[in-house]
C-alpha cells in the first residue's frame, strides 16, 4: 500500500519548507521513526520523520527544492509496487496503487455542514428600546452630510437632519444656533414653523416603493412648533412621501438648478393635433394628446443635445450621455406622484406614444406599475397647464440634468407683422443641472423644442 | 423596608444566602477574626464558624484561584479582595481562569464564584489604591460585573450573584459602606443582573451613572431642576451585561446624553455606552455625548489634586448645558 | 488492587517528613565515618579529645575534621551550638469533617520574639522511589493489569505519535505538546487513585494523563482535529483536555496557574468531608512562578488533601532544569511548606505508582499535603515546531535507553507476565485504537458556527453586545 509523503507542517507560521537534504535513498527500507530527510522550515531545520514503514519508492522533489506544505514530495509503499497514481508517471504494468489510508483522503468536511448563519453582527439593525417602535423606521442609509453655498461642509445633529430630511428641508437654508454653527434639533423646528405652507409644484418623483401602503395626500405641511394640539390632524409619512422627500431634496441640494423659460406659439401644433386625432378616431386608436406632441419634440431635440440627455456622475468622476433616449413622463396620483418612463420615445410614433402614456398613467394610478416601468428616465417632463398653471419651475428629477415643466396653453394677443392678433402661446421653463447643462447648452436645448413645435410637421417625419 | 449602611445590607445578602446553601463560603484577607478590613462581614464568623468564613493569608492569586478551584468541584465560593486593587496580583485567575472554564472544557465544568470587595478611589490612597476596574474586567467574555450605587440594589443583586452559576465580579465602594438607605425586608429579595434602574425621569437630557457616580448624578439633576432642565438618570447597576434597552429608550426620549464614569476615560464604561449609543440611536442625537470620567492620569495624592480628579456633580452640571445647547 | 507495602509511617521521623537534631552537618566532612566511630553530633565531637585515635578516623582524616571544626566555630561565633525554638504552625481551624470546631487558641500570635543561641539546626530526610525497585505483585497487581498498564502506556505513545503525524498534516493546529517519554508518570499515578473520586489537574501536556485516566481516544483526537465531537466541542484544543465524569480538571495552559485551582479542588472536598484527594501535576517550570509557593502555602495552613506532583521532565521549555533553579531539587522545595517530599523515577511505571499511593494513602487522605517530584525526560521539544536543539549529543539516546515501555515490556518478558506476541498484538491494538480515532475526527463535522456563542455563560440569550 504505497503511502505519500507530504511536506508537513513543522512551525505554526511555516507555509513552505526547503527540502534541505535526504537522509534516505530511494530503494532503502524505512521504519516508523526514521528520519527521511530534513525540512528547513521558517524558523528551524526539522527531521522529517517517517510514520510508517515500507520502502521509499520514490523522492519526488530535490534537494534545494521548496514547496508548499501539503505537496507530496515522497513516497513510501513496499517495493516494486506501481506508483504511477500517486507520482503521476505513466504507469508500468498496469496495476493501480491502492488507495491511501483513509486519512490520506482529501476532506469534505470543511463543505459538508451548512451552519446557519446565526450571531448578529455589529452594525446590523438593533433590538428595539421595549415599548417603542420609533427605531423601527430608522433611514438605514446615511443622510447626506451636504454642503452649504459655499461648498462648505455643514454640521447639523444627526437628529436635525433626520428631521430636514422628513420634511424636505435643505440643510443649507438654516441656520444653526449649536457650536460653530452646528444646526440642531431646534433650529430646524423654528426653520419650519417659520415657513409659509407652500403649494408643492408636483415634481416629478422617479422610484417610489410600488407596495407602500396608500395614504391620503397631505393637505399641508405639518408645523413643527406643536403649540396647540388642535390646530392639525396627525398623519404617518407614508414611504412614498418620504422618497420624495429624500430624493428631491438631494436633487435641489447637490445639484445648481437654474431655470429657463420660453413662450412657444402652439398654434400649428393645436391645429395638427386636432387633425391627427380625426385620423385616429376613426382607426378607433388612442386620442393624442398635447402632452404627446411635447414628449415627441423633447424626445427628438434630446438626439442634437447630449448634455441634456446626460447624468452627473461624481462618483464615478463621469458624466455619462445616453444614447438612448427615455422619457419619464410625471403623473400626479393620490398618494403622491410618480414618473413613468416612456422607452425609446424618439422611435416611437405619435399614435404609440400616446397609447403608451396613456396606458402606463393609467396603471400609475392603480399603483401597478412594475419598477421597471417607472425607472431609468434620462429626462423628464412635468405639465401642470391642465390646473392653469401658466409657469412654474421643476426639481430636477436626479440623476437627470434637466426637466421640463409645462405651463397651460393660452389664447392671448401676440404681435403678428405689427398687428395684434389672437395667438395660442405655452410657456415651457427648463430646470437645469448647472454641472452638466451650461446656460448656452440649455437655451440651444428649449430652442430646438420650440422650433418643432412651431414646426408641428417635422414631429411626423 | 429597613434602613440600612450599606456594608449591612452587604452582610445580609451573603448571611442569608450563606443560610439557605451550605455549599457557600466566604473566604479573603480579614474577612473572619478581624470582621473584615471594612467590617462587611462583621459577625459572620461567629454564625458560620471558621469552616465557612476563612482568613487567607495576602495571597490574591493563591486563594482567588483556590476559589475558582473549588467552584468547579461543586462549591459556591464569595472571594473577597480587601480591594479591587489586589485583584491586579490575582488578575490571571480572574480573567483566565474563572471565565474561561465553562467554554473551554465545552460546558463541563461551571465557576459559580463572586468576586467582591471595594472598587475605585476612596480618597486620598494615591496611584495603586485608586483603580477603578469595572471596565477592565468587562472586557472578558464569561465575567459578569455588577456594580450597585445603593444599599437595596446591594443586597438583592449581591444575593442574585452569589446564585448566579457563573462567575461574578461585584464591585464595591469603601466610601459607601457608610451610606445608610432603605433596604426591602421582603423575603428573599433579588435583582435580576443586567436590568438598569430609572432613578430620575425627565425629558431633557440622560445622565448614566453608576456606583459613586450615582450620586454626582443625582445631585446635578437637582441643580438642573433650579435651571429648568428635567434630566433623566439611569443607573446601570450591571455593567456586564449592560441594559442598553433602557438607555437608548431615554436617549430617543431626550436626544442627550452625559455619562459619568470616575475611571479613567480611555476604554471605559463610559466609552463603551458612548459608543452603542450612537451605534443604535444616532438619528436621534441632537448633540455629542459627552462624558464625565477621571482625566487620563494616575490617581494623585494632594486633596486639591484629588478634588480634581474626581468627577463632581459642577462638571456634570456643566457638561449637561453644553449638550442642551444652554451655553 | 492495592497492597500497602512499604508506605513510610510519617510518625515514625524517619521517612519523609523532616525532624530536627543535633546531628552532624550533611556536608560536615567524613560526617559518615564519625558516625559509624560512635559521634554523632557536633558537642559530641567537640568533646572528644583526640581525633587521631577513633577508629576509621586516624590522622589521615583528622586535619580535615578539625579544620571544618574550627571554621564552623567561626562562623557560629563562640562555637555553641543549639537547636534552637522552632514555632510550630497552628493547625488549621478548618476541621476536617465540614463540621466546625471553634479554634480555642484565637487570632494571638504565639511566635516568640526572644532569638535563641544558635545556630538553628534542622536533619531532613527524603523518601526516594528508584527504577527497578518494586515488583507489580508486591504492589498487588495481577499480571492482566500489568499488561493493562502496558497498552495504556502504549495507547499514549502510538496517539503522540499520530499526533505529530496530524499537525504536519494540518489536521491540528495550535499549540501542539506531546508526551512521549512521560507515560509512566500518567499511568502509574492514575492506577494509585480511586478514579472518579479522586481528582487530577494537570497541565498543558495533557493528552497522556486523559487518556491514562480511560478518556476516549476519539473524543479526544476529535478535539485536537477541533470538531464537534471533540471532549470539549472543539472549543479547547490541545492544551484544554477535561472530562468531568472521570474528574479530570483540565489541561491548563497558563502555566502554574492551575495550582492554585488544584488546592480549590481539594479544598472543596474537604469542605464536603468527602475522602476524596486531589492530585495536582505541573512541570519543572512551573515551580518558578508565583502560583506554585501561594498554592502549597494555602494546602499547608488549610489542610488540603492534595499532592502536588512535579513532572520534571528535565526541561522548562527549552531551558534545563539546573540552569533555571537555585536549588534544582525540586523535591526539596515542598520543605518550605513543612510537606513530607519525596523524589521518584518517571522511568517506571511501578516507581510512580508506588510513590503516589504512598502520598495519597499516607498523606493526602488524612489532609496532609505533600509534594512528589518525578524524573522523566520528554522525547519531543517543548511543542511541535522545537527541534531541541538545546539538548546535549546523545542526551535524548542516553534517556531513551530508560524508556519506561521498554521497562515494562522486558519486566514482562522477564516474569513471564506474556509473551513476545502478546506484546505485539497489544501494540497493534493501540495502534489500530488511534488509527480509529483519527477516523471518526475525520469524519466528524466541525462545530456549527452557533457553537461560538455556547457555554460562555450558562444563560442562553448570550451575545450581550450584538
Amino acid at each position: 500500500m504505497a503511502i505519500p509523503i507530504e511536506m508537513p507542517k513543522l512551525s505554526d507560521t511555516m507555509e513552505e519548507g526547503v527540502l534541505s537534504a535526504w537522509l534516505v535513498d530511494e530503494g532503502e527500507e524505512v521504519s516508523s521513526g526514521d528520519v527521511l530527510a530534513q525540512v528547513e522550515t521558517d524558523k528551524a531545520t526539522m527531521d522529517l520523520e517517517a510514520f510508517d514503514e515500507g520502502v521509499l519508492l520514490k523522492q519526488v522533489i530535490a534537494e534545494g527544492d521548496a514547496v508548499p506544505i501539503g505537496e507530496l514530495i515522497a513516497v513510501i509503499g513496499e517495493a516494486g509496487e506501481d506508483i504511477s497514481d500517486l507520482v503521476g508517471e505513466a504507469g508500468g504494468d498496469g496495476a493501480a496503487a491502492e488507495e491511501p489510508d483513509a486519512e490520506d483522503e482529501p476532506e469534505e468536511e470543511l463543505t459538508e455542514s451548512a451552519p446557519e448563519p446565526e450571531p448578529e453582527v455589529e452594525g446590523e439593525p438593533t433590538p428595539e428600546p421595549a415599548g417603542d417602535g420609533q427605531l423601527s423606521e430608522r433611514t438605514p442609509e446615511p443622510v447626506p452630510a451636504g454642503t452649504d453655498t459655499e461648498g462648505r461642509r455643514i454640521k447639523a445633529s444627526p437628529l436635525a437632519r433626520r428631521i430636514a430630511q422628513e420634511h424636505g428641508v435643505e440643510l443649507a437654508q438654516v441656520d444653526g444656533s449649536g457650536p460653530e454653527g452646528r444646526i440642531v434639533r431646534r433650529d430646524v423646528e423654528a426653520y419650519l414653523e417659520g415657513q409659509e405652507a407652500e403649494p408643492a409644484a408636483p415634481e416629478p418623483e422617479p422610484a417610489p416603493e410600488a407596495e407602500s401602503a396608500p395614504t391620503p395626500a397631505v393637505e399641508e405641511a405639518p408645523s413643527y412648533a406643536m403649540p396647540d394640539e388642535e390646530a392639525f390632524e396627525r398623519e404617518d409619512i407614508s414611504q412614498m412621501r418620504k422618497t420624495i422627500a429624500r430624493r428631491l431634496a438631494e436633487s435641489k441640494y447637490s445639484a445648481p438648478h437654474y431655470y429657463l423659460t420660453v413662450d412657444i406659439d402652439v398654434e400649428q401644433a393645436v391645429e395638427l393635433r386636432a387633425d391627427l386625432n380625426e385620423l385616429v378616431e376613426e382607426q378607433e386608436r388612442a386620442k393624442i394628446s398635447f402632452n404627446d406632441l411635447i414628449t415627441k419634440a423633447c424626445a427628438l431635440s434630446l438626439h442634437d443635445h447630449p448634455y441634456v440627455n446626460a447624468a452627473y456622475r461624481p462618483d464615478e468622476g463621469e458624466i455619462h450621455k445616453h444614447n438612448r433616449v427615455h422619457i419619464g413622463i410625471a403623473v400626479a396620483i393620490d398618494e403622491g406622484l410618480i414618473t413613468p418612463v416612456l422607452r425609446d420615445a424618439d422611435r416611437k410614433g405619435l399614435s404609440e406614444l400616446a397609447r403608451e402614456t396613456r396606458e402606463l398613467a393609467d396603471r400609475a394610478r392603480t399603483r401597478d406599475l412594475e419598477p421597471e416601468e417607472f425607472e431609468g428616465a434620462t429626462f423628464t417632463t412635468s405639465n401642470l397647464g391642465m390646473f392653469g398653471i401658466e409657469e412654474f419651475t421643476a426639481i430636477i428629477n436626479p440623476p437627470n440634468s434637466a426637466i421640463l415643466a409645462i405651463g397651460e396653453i393660452r389664447d392671448t394677443p401676440v404681435v403678428e407683422d405689427g398687428e395684434v392678433v389672437p395667438g395660442k402661446r405655452m410657456k415651457v421653463t427648463l430646470s437645469c443641472d448647472h454641472r452638466v447643462v451650461d446656460g448656452a447648452k440649455g437655451a440651444a436645448f428649449l430652442d430646438t423644442v420650440k422650433s418643432y413645435l412651431e414646426e408641428p410637421m417635422n414631429l411626423l417625419l | 423596608m429597613a434602613t440600612l449602611q450599606f456594608r449591612e445590607a452587604l452582610r445580609e445578602a451573603m448571611t442569608e444566602e450563606m443560610e439557605r446553601d451550605d455549599d457557600i463560603f466566604l473566604i479573603g484577607e480579614e474577612v473572619a477574626e478581624y470582621d473584615g478590613a471594612y467590617k462587611v462581614s462583621k459577625g459572620m464568623l461567629d454564625q458560620f464558624g471558621h469552616d465557612r468564613v476563612i482568613d487567607s493569608p495576602i495571597s490574591e492569586l493563591g486563594f482567588a484561584g483556590l476559589g475558582i478551584g473549588a467552584a468547579m468541584n461543586g462549591l459556591r465560593p464569595i472571594v473577597e479582595f480587601m480591594t479591587f486593587n489586589f485583584s491586579f496580583v490575582a488578575f490571571d485567575q480572574v480573567i483566565n481562569n474563572a471565565p474561561n472554564m465553562r467554554y473551554m472544557s465545552g460546558g463541563q465544568f461551571e465557576v459559580p464564584i463572586v468576586f467582591r470587595g471595594p472598587n475605585g478611589a476612596a480618597g486620598q490612597l494615591g496611584a495603586t489604591h485608586s483603580n477603578s476596574t469595572e471596565a477592565l474586567y468587562s472586557n472578558f467574555p464569561g465575567l459578569k460585573v455588577v456594580s450597585p450605587s445603593i444599599p437595596d440594589d446591594g443586597k438583592g443583586l449581591l444575593k442574585t450573584a452569589i446564585r448566579d452559576d457563573d462567575p461574578v465580579v461585584f464591585l464595591e465602594s469603601e466610601l459607601m459602606y457608610g451610606l445608610k438607605d432603605e433596604v426591602s425586608e421582603a423575603d428573599d429579595y433579588t435583582i435580576p443582573i443586567g436590568e438598569a434602574r430609572v432613578a430620575r425621569e425627565g425629558e431633557d437630557v440622560t445622565i448614566v451613572a453608576h456606583s459613586k457616580s450615582y450620586h454626582i448624578a443625582m445631585d446635578a439633576a437637582e441643580q438642573l431642576e433650579a435651571k429648568g432642565y428635567e434630566a433623566e438618570v439611569i443607573d446601570p447597576r450591571t455593567i456586564k451585561p449592560l441594559d442598553m434597552e433602557t438607555i437608548v429608550e431615554s436617549v430617543v426620549k431626550t436626544n442627550r446624553l452625559v455619562v459619568i464614569d470616575e475611571s479613567n476615560p480611555f476604554a471605559s464604561v463610559a466609552s463603551e455606552v458612548t459608543h452603542q449609543v450612537q451605534d443604535r440611536a444616532f438619528d436621534y442625537l441632537d448633540a455629542p455625548i459627552l462624558r464625565v470620567t477621571a482625566p487620563d492620569t494616575p490617581a494623585p495624592y494632594a486633596p486639591n489634586l484629588m478634588d480634581a480628579y474626581m468627577p463632581g456633580a459642577d462638571e456634570t452640571v456643566d457638561k449637561c448645558l453644553r449638550v442642551l445647547y444652554a451655553q | 488492587m492495592a497492597a500497602d507495602t512499604s508506605a513510610p509511617d510519617p510518625d515514625s521521623g524517619s521517612n519523609g517528613s523532616l525532624h530536627e537534631g543535633p546531628g552532624l552537618p550533611d556536608d560536615f566532612p567524613h560526617a559518615a565515618r564519625l558516625e559509624q566511630a560512635g559521634v554523632t553530633s557536633l558537642e559530641h565531637l567537640r568533646e572528644v579529645e583526640s581525633l587521631e585515635e577513633l577508629t576509621g578516623i586516624g590522622p589521615a582524616y583528622a586535619n580535615d575534621i578539625e579544620r571544618a571544626l574550627e571554621e564552623l566555630g567561626e562562623s557560629e561565633g563562640g562555637g555553641t551550638t543549639s537547636t534552637g525554638e522552632t514555632t510550630e504552625k497552628r493547625s488549621s481551624p478548618l476541621s476536617s469533617n465540614g463540621a466546625s470546631e471553634d479554634s480555642a487558641e484565637g487570632p494571638a500570635t504565639h511566635q516568640s520574639i526572644d532569638i535563641p543561641e544558635g545556630p538553628i539546626k534542622e536533619t531532613l530526610s527524603f523518601e526516594t522511589y528508584p527504577a527497578d525497585r518494586y515488583k507489580h505483585d508486591e504492589l498487588g497487581f495481577e499480571a492482566d493489569e500489568v499488561l493493562d498498564l502496558l497498552s495504556n502506556m502504549l495507547l499514549q505513545r502510538r496517539f503522540e505519535n499520530r499526533c505529530r503525524q496530524m499537525y504536519q498534516r494540518q489536521k491540528i493546529s495550535g499549540f501542539l505538546h506531546l508526551y512521549i517519554g512521560q507515560e509512566a508518570v500518567s499511568t502509574g499515578s492514575v492506577n494509585a487513585i480511586n478514579l472518579g473520586d479522586d481528582s487530577i489537574i494537570t497541565a498543558y501536556r495533557d493528552h497522556g494523563m486523559g487518556l491514562a485516566m480511560g478518556m476516549d481516544p476519539e473524543a479526544c483526537m476529535a478535539e485536537l482535529f477541533g470538531k464537534a465531537t471533540g471532549c470539549s466541542k472543539g472549543k479547547g484544543g490541545s492544551m484544554h483536555f477535561f472530562d468531568a465524569e472521570r474528574k479530570m480538571m483540565g489541561g491548563h495552559a497558563i502555566v502554574g496557574a492551575h495550582l492554585p485551582l488544584g488546592a480549590g479542588i481539594a479544598f472543596a472536598e474537604k469542605f464536603k468531608g468527602t475522602d476524596n484527594v486531589c492530585l495536582c501535576f505541573f512541570g519543572d517550570g512551573a515551580m518558578h512562578q508565583g502560583a506554585f509557593r501561594e498554592a502549597c502555602n494555602l494546602a499547608g495552613i488549610y489542610e488540603l488533601p492534595i499532592v502536588f506532583v512535579c513532572e520534571n521532565n528535565q526541561y522548562a521549555m527549552g531551558t534545563a532544569v539546573d540552569r533555571a533553579f537555585s536549588k534544582p531539587d525540586l523535591y526539596k522545595h515542598g520543605y518550605n511548606f513543612d510537606f513530607p517530599c519525596s523524589l521518584a523515577s518517571g522511568m517506571d511505571v511501578f516507581s510512580v505508582n508506588q510513590a503516589v499511593r504512598d502520598h495519597v494513602e499516607t498523606y493526602a487522605r488524612q489532609d496532609q499535603p505533600s509534594m512528589l517530584e518525578v524524573r522523566t525526560y520528554r522525547y519531543q521539544g517543548h511543542s511541535i515546531t522545537d527541534p531541541a536543539e538545546y539538548r546535549a549529543e546523545g542526551e535524548l539516546d542516553q534517556r531513551q535507553s530508560e524508556d519506561a515501555i521498554n521497562r515494562l515490556q522486558d519486566y514482562i518478558l522477564t516474569h513471564d507476565l506474556a509473551t513476545e506476541a502478546d506484546i505485539e498484538e497489544i501494540d497493534e491494538e493501540a495502534k489500530q485504537r488511534v488509527k480509529n480515532a483519527i477516523d471518526a475526527a475525520n469524519d466528524a463535522p466541525f462545530p456549527d458556527e452557533s457553537a461560538l456563542y455556547d457555554d460562555v455563560y450558562t444563560q442562553e440569550d448570550y451575545p450581550f453586545i450584538a
